[in-house]
């Protein structure tokens, strides 16, 4: 049906994109492994100098530690709220489901301003706290919409016979429920990661601490310091980028299925 | 086990409740933990952001009550009206242009039987997973009076337009729209590569019996059918261009001048620089009802099929 030169014209294309779309990416990583600053060989040791320089090593820290905490009590907070809403008759779930919709479309640019008041007068600004509990909140909007999905579309004769044998129904949810379930899981657990670790507002507002800042923060002030080169600044942007990356690398199917169909709603 | 299954029918009736699951206070249980917190950080700092943005308050001294000035303010001072004029032409470049691109990308690729595409979908979506910080500094190496933008106009013979582009009065804001549009335009083109791959192959059969060309072709059949994923696609670019903070402080931090200061910069500015809570609060809920009204819209436009 399709002619050579337009399967070849078709090609053409794809390069091109492709070429577009890797152009910055692999621009940075190419100056993350050049010379160094000082006009050294660099290579490979432009990684440690810039850990070391851009104190990384805090940061990437702080990182994996809030990154953590939202992923595992927002994914358990979600699964157990996306069971309710999915299988049980909720009071008020007209009103309550709807509520947590409302916030996937909440920016977080309304709502930091007054976190960050009303958090300083408890003296939970400048705290891991003030950074996580946040961003727990705006992942268990997503989490307990794209978990109710999940448990909805469960046949509820799996759930009849689970009681028929007795079990209550948390037994139901973690025996019967949860381990099929394990790609919807893994997808919420993925997005929530990868929000997580990219959020720039937040912790720029919470953390005040050097010691308190996160990956993407610390490469921000990274690059306001006069002292740190081209060379450097690139191979410690390749660092915070490198740990999302690699999971999208290996689990690609489960970021660009949930990206879409979390969009597609219902 | 045999004997349950046989007295099923004759006791869901009755107890309809204890067969059929937990008591409503049991189900509320399972919702309750995610709804405290997710009040607590979501529902009760949106409430006090309409609060905050009824009053003239430094973030320290007492607030005084301003009524809806902060939200009159929106529409008349020169700078946020700057900025939410910037955001506009932002959406041209992170919605339009990317929609546009993909439209056309995933038609020609969806339908063309070329290989490799899995390849191309791992790399035209990966700008979205990476952090907005590093597709900062990225971009502004390569908008650098000595970067490589610069060197590929050169070899085109186009080295007379070469600038600091980020720190051009006129340039600044399109360069940063450019950067909108590299991230989206994946996005948008895998989106609706999945939704012309749910086209029946009889639909373009049947169109090219009739002699439709591939114009034709595309607007009589494609088009109609991608309307769902192209009101997502729209959805999601626009609320990304109105959310630009990330790339705007690291790229250029509102500057040069304001040139390309955005609402959600001016969120941040007015709150913890300028010390003008209130003023902020506004803005912030504008930028919320804009975006609640968009997707009502979209929604809307979705439920019409």
């Amino acid at each position: 049906m399709i002619s050579h030169t337009e399967r070849s014209a078709n090609y053409a294309i794809l390069l091109l994109f492709a070429a577009i779309a890797l152009w910055p990416i692999l621009t940075i990583l190419g100056t993350a492994l050049g010379p160094d600053d000082a006009g050294g060989t660099g290579g490979l040791a432009n990684f440690p100098a810039a850990w070391e320089e851009g104190r990384f090593g805090s940061s990437m820290l702080t990182s994996i530690a809030v990154s953590g905490f939202v992923v595992a009590v927002a994914g358990v907070l979600s699964i157990l709220a996306g069971y309710a809403f999915g299988t049980m008759r909720v009071p008020g779930a007209a009103v309550l489901f709807p509520l947590f919709l409302l916030g996937l479309m909440v920016p977080t640019e309304v709502i930091v301003v007054p976190l960050y008041f009303d958090l300083r007068t408890f003296g939970l600004t400048n705290t891991f706290w003030g950074i996580a509990l946040p961003q727990v909140a705006q992942s268990v909007a997503f989490g307990t919409f794209w978990m109710r999905a999940y448990f909805r579309s469960r046949p509820q004769s799996l759930i009849e016979a689970g009681r028929l044998d007795g079990a209550g129904s948390w037994r139901i949810l973690w025996q019967i429920l949860v381990p099929p379930g394990r790609p919807a899981i893994v997808t919420m657990v993925v997005l929530t990661f990868m929000w997580t670790w990219n959020e720039f507002l937040i912790p720029l507002v919470m953390a005040t601490d050097e010691s308190l800042r996160t990956a993407p923060l610390g490469l921000a002030f990274f690059q306001g310091q006069h002292t740190s080169g081209l060379t450097l600044l690139a191979a410690g942007a390749v660092i915070v980028a490198a740990p999302v990356v690699v999971v999208y690398l290996f689990l690609q199917r489960h970021f660009i299925r949930g990206m879409l169909e979390g969009a597609v709603r219902e | 086990m045999a004997d349950t299954l046989l007295a099923g029918p004759t006791t869901t009736a009755p107890a309809r409740r204890g067969h059929l699951g937990p008591s409503p206070w049991h189900a509320l249980a399972y919702v309750a933990p995610a709804l405290v917190v997710y009040a607590a950080f979501v529902l009760y700092p949106l409430g006090r952001a309409v609060h905050l943005s009824l009053f003239d308050w430094d973030g320290l001294t007492l607030a005084t009550f301003v009524g809806l000035d902060n939200y009159l303010d929106v529409v008349t001072d020169g700078d946020l009206r700057a900025a939410f004029g910037h955001a506009l032409v932002l959406i041209v470049f992170f919605a339009l242009l990317p929609t546009a691109i993909g439209l056309v990308l995933a038609t020609l690729l969806t339908r063309a039987r070329v290989r490799g595409l899995p390849f191309f979908r791992t790399v035209v979506f990966l700008p979205q997973v990476i952090a907005m910080v590093v597709v900062g500094v990225a971009w502004r190496q390569l908008y650098a009076p000595d970067g490589s933008v610069n060197d590929l106009l050169g070899i085109v013979g186009l080295g007379g337009v070469a600038r600091a582009w980020l720190g051009d009065p006129t340039f600044a804001l399109p360069a940063v729209g450019v950067i909108g549009t590299w991230v989206q335009t994946g996005l948008v083109t895998v989106l609706l590569m999945a939704g012309i791959s749910r086209i029946p192959d009889q639909l373009y059969e049947a169109a090219r019996l009739d002699g439709a060309g591939p114009v034709r072709e595309f607007f009589a059949i494609t088009l109609p059918s991608v309307r769902a994923e192209l009101a997502v696609a729209l959805t999601l670019t626009v609320i990304a261009a109105l959310k630009t903070f990330d790339l705007i402080y690291i790229t250029t931090g509102g500057g040069p001048g304001n040139r390309t200061s955005v609402p959600s910069y001016e969120v941040y500015n007015r709150a913890f620089r300028l010390g003008e809570v209130g003023s902020a609060a506004a803005v912030g809920v504008t930028l919320t009802v804009i975006i609640f009204a968009i997707n009502l819209a979209v929604a809307r436009i979705g439920e019409r099929r």
